[in-house]
């Protein structure tokens, strides 16, 4: 009896210094960032100078099936130990059913922006699921040596911003490359061309459940849209994102509305466009230029992972500045990590412009049940840039859409 | 012996006939009646993700047929889907029947234009739908600079942005990837006719269109039957070409948008606009298979009998 225990407890002991150092594991890391691999893999071996024995293979997927791949592994019970997850409703698709570790205690986010950590924590149950990676602006490219070609200055107000393609039309120049066939680039249009229409009060109003998309800042910033479509490329309503985005690169465009996540892309597809970038027009000279923000996802731990404990190790490892130092250096990501230097100018002008901003409205707020507030603007937008649907009439089919499972949006 | 043992003697032939069923069998059952039934017993739960929650009964099928927008949407795509089979139909199958005639009159050169109109059946739909998108687009593309060229800028439109021409512009390219397929058949139909029918006919004195009304067409009845069927499936499982060419939301705004496409995004989610809904998803899967099992089955029984009255 007396040996039987002896030996249980030096089984134990045994145990417990082969795990102590609870490090000695294989991980598995997936995420959608394909093009990111590389650096991804480097990021994995400063991690393991401190942590030798950790291996960790990241695993990178085609980012429109991301999300039904991951969520079929989940369910099958497989799955990767460490997931790279999306914030806001698709988090929620993850974690409400249990497949994503809370992180509670065990990883300090302290100095995280608040916005960050709201959006990779569920509404329901109020816990922290992932620690968040990077956020995204949306600002307006525009080709800088077209512009110093034709003597124009980066516009500030609306008029401005107005006169200046104008003037790139008659230069023959295309001012705007964006088209509006692929439906979510119609979203975009509105969150870096007018939030300062519609500006921050609004969404304070909306959150509060004191104001509806049928709000005049709202409706009258999609009104604002409507002025732009002679400078936009000749039969917008049929160029794709791809295209608009070949029609800035190859410089045939002078300006681009789009996401933080072009930098990157545009510098490798066309190292010798010399671009830069501007927040939304003022409304008026003097008034706040917004820009929309958000935060792309996070990293999280699978909850049946049997190797939680490295898993988490490497969490708290992705909350450092110097991994957030080199995820902003090579990849051009907007480090959530509090304390980050931002090299690059143009990420330091981000970080600069995101002191002024307000959120990417729908996605923020309005992507966590069908019909998601996306699809119902996208579509909106699409049909009024199309000339075939009013803002007026935008605002109210998106604020009917939305009431169906949104009390304050009921009355 | 067999009138001694006939128990022994029918088991063994029930064993064999066990045996030689058992792999088809097996197969339809794993690939085809399981997932239907899983269809059907998923679109009676709530769903988070691919997370079941509780059971909601037809609540799925009421939201997908009453509740707006996703009834309006579901009406929308179904129409589509409509559209898109009576114009396969009528295009893309009449096109089929004359071209097989004349493939059949073996006129010069027939060897090579039956290949030629045969080929664009064996591309993938995605090459197919990559290669249009392309020929459509409104600033590069092959159809619209040819309209400019030939002075008819007016009529070079953003084909597949205007919400007037998008889903013609998919039925089009549909058309010209499949129309290959319905010529094929009749043609083989054709050929099995006895040449002695046709002897006939033309000792007669029947004209081109009486060899065509009364004889071609109603000895190909079998053909029609079978590419009429297939047409209709093809119609209401129309996915790859509208999701390549238009994306999964149907743009513009819906006008391209199609059961197929309704479904998926809905079940699996938009990435960028929506959520995952397994349980509306799936009632929108049980829909579209009661749709074509209904109409398919009572109308190959229709066509059936119309081979014979025929």
């Amino acid at each position: 009896m007396r040996k039987a225990r002896l030996l249980a407890a030096a089984t134990v002991a045994g145990s417990v210094i082969a795990t102590t150092p609870g490090i000695a594991a294989d991980l598995t890391f997936w995420s959608w960032r394909q093009e990111d691999k590389s650096v991804y893999e480097e990021l994995i071996a400063d991690f393991q100078k401190t942590n030798p024995d950790t291996n960790i293979t990241f695993e990178a997927f085609e980012p429109q099936n991301y999300q039904t791949i991951l969520s079929t592994a989940l369910a099958g019970g497989t799955g990767p130990d460490i997931i790279h997850v999306r914030a806001y409703g698709n988090l929620e698709t993850v974690a409400a059913p249990g497949y994503l570790r809370p992180l509670g205690d065990d990883v300090d986010l302290t100095g995280f922006s608040p916005l960050a950590i709201a959006a990779e924590t569920m509404r329901e149950d109020g816990q922290l699921y992932a620690v968040p990676f990077a956020s995204q602006t949306l600002v307006i490219y525009y080709n800088a040596d077209i512009f110093a070609e034709n003597n124009l200055t980066p516009p500030e107000t609306w008029d401005e911003f107005l006169a200046t393609s104008q003037s790139l039309l008659d230069a023959g120049v295309t001012p705007l490359a964006n088209g509006t066939q692929t439906a979510w680039q119609n979203e975009i249009l509105v969150g870096a061309l007018v939030p300062s229409f519609y500006g921050a009060a609004f969404e304070e109003d909306l959150v509060a459940g004191t104001a509806t998309f049928e709000d005049e800042r709202f409706v009258g910033a999609l009104g604002k849209l409507l002025e732009i479509t002679d400078y936009l490329p000749r039969g917008f309503t049929g160029i794709d994102y791809p295209s608009a985005q070949q029609l800035f690169l190859s410089g045939r465009a002078a300006m681009f509305a789009g996401g933080s996540w072009e930098i990157a892309n545009f510098r490798n597809q066309n190292p010798d466009l010399n671009f830069d970038i501007m927040p939304s027009p003022a409304p008026a000279a003097g008034e706040p230029r917004l820009v929309s923000t958000f935060f792309d996802g996070g990293y999280a731990v699978n909850a049946a992972s049997e190797n939680a404990e490295a898993a988490l190790e490497f969490l708290r490892f992705t909350t450092t500045t110097d991994f957030g130092n080199k995820l902003a250096a090579k990849l051009s990501n907007i480090s959530a990590v509090p304390g980050v230097k931002f090299e690059d100018p143009l990420l330091a002008k981000i970080a600069e412009f995101n002191q002024t901003s307000a959120s990417y409205l729908m996605l923020v707020h309005f992507r966590y049940e069908e019909p998601s507030g996306s699809v119902l603007l996208q579509q909106g937008v699409q049909r009024m840039m199309a000339g075939e649907a009013t803002p007026e009439e935008v605002g109210k089919e998106v604020t009917e859409g939305i009431a169906t499972y949104h009390a304050p949006f009921q009355q | 012996m067999d009138r001694q043992f006939p128990s022994l003697h029918r088991l063994r032939r029930t064993a064999w006939i066990a045996f030689l069923v058992a792999p088809a069998l097996i197969i339809m059952v794993t690939f085809v009646v399981v997932p239907i039934i899983s269809a059907l017993a998923f679109s009676l739960y709530d769903w988070r993700g691919l997370a079941r929650g509780a059971f909601v009964g037809l609540e799925n099928f009421r939201q997908v047929l009453f509740q707006e927008p996703f009834a309006g949407w579901t009406r929308n795509a179904f129409k589509h889907n409509v559209i898109v089979f009576v114009t396969i139909m009528v295009v893309q199958n009449a096109t089929g029947f004359l071209l097989a005639y004349a493939l059949f009159k073996e006129p010069f050169g027939y060897k090579f234009h039956r290949v030629s109109v045969f080929l664009p059946v064996v591309l993938s739909t995605v090459i197919v739908g990559f290669l249009w998108k392309l020929f459509l687009h409104p600033l590069f593309g092959l159809v619209n600079q040819v309209l400019v060229g030939v002075g008819l800028e007016s009529l070079a439109l953003p084909w597949l942005g205007d919400s007037r021409t998008a889903l013609w512009a998919l039925i089009f390219a549909n058309a010209w990837h499949f129309v290959g397929f319905p010529t094929l058949i009749y043609l083989a139909g054709m050929q099995r006719i006895s040449q002695d029918h046709i002897d006939a006919a033309r000792l007669e004195g029947a004209g081109e269109w009486n060899m065509i009304r009364y004889v071609i067409w109603p000895l190909v009845a079998p053909s029609t039957t079978i590419i009429f069927v297939l047409t209709f499936i093809g119609s209401f499982n129309w996915f790859e070409l509208p999701f390549i060419m238009a994306g999964l939301d149907g743009s513009p705004f819906g006008s391209t948008d199609v059961l197929g496409l309704y479904f998926y995004r809905t079940a699996f989610g938009n990435q960028s606009a929506g959520v995952q809904d397994f349980g509306k998803g799936s009632a929108l899967a049980v829909l579209i298979f009661l749709v074509i099992v209904t109409v398919a089955a009572l109308w190959t029984i229709y066509l059936r009998k119309r081979e014979v009255e025929l």
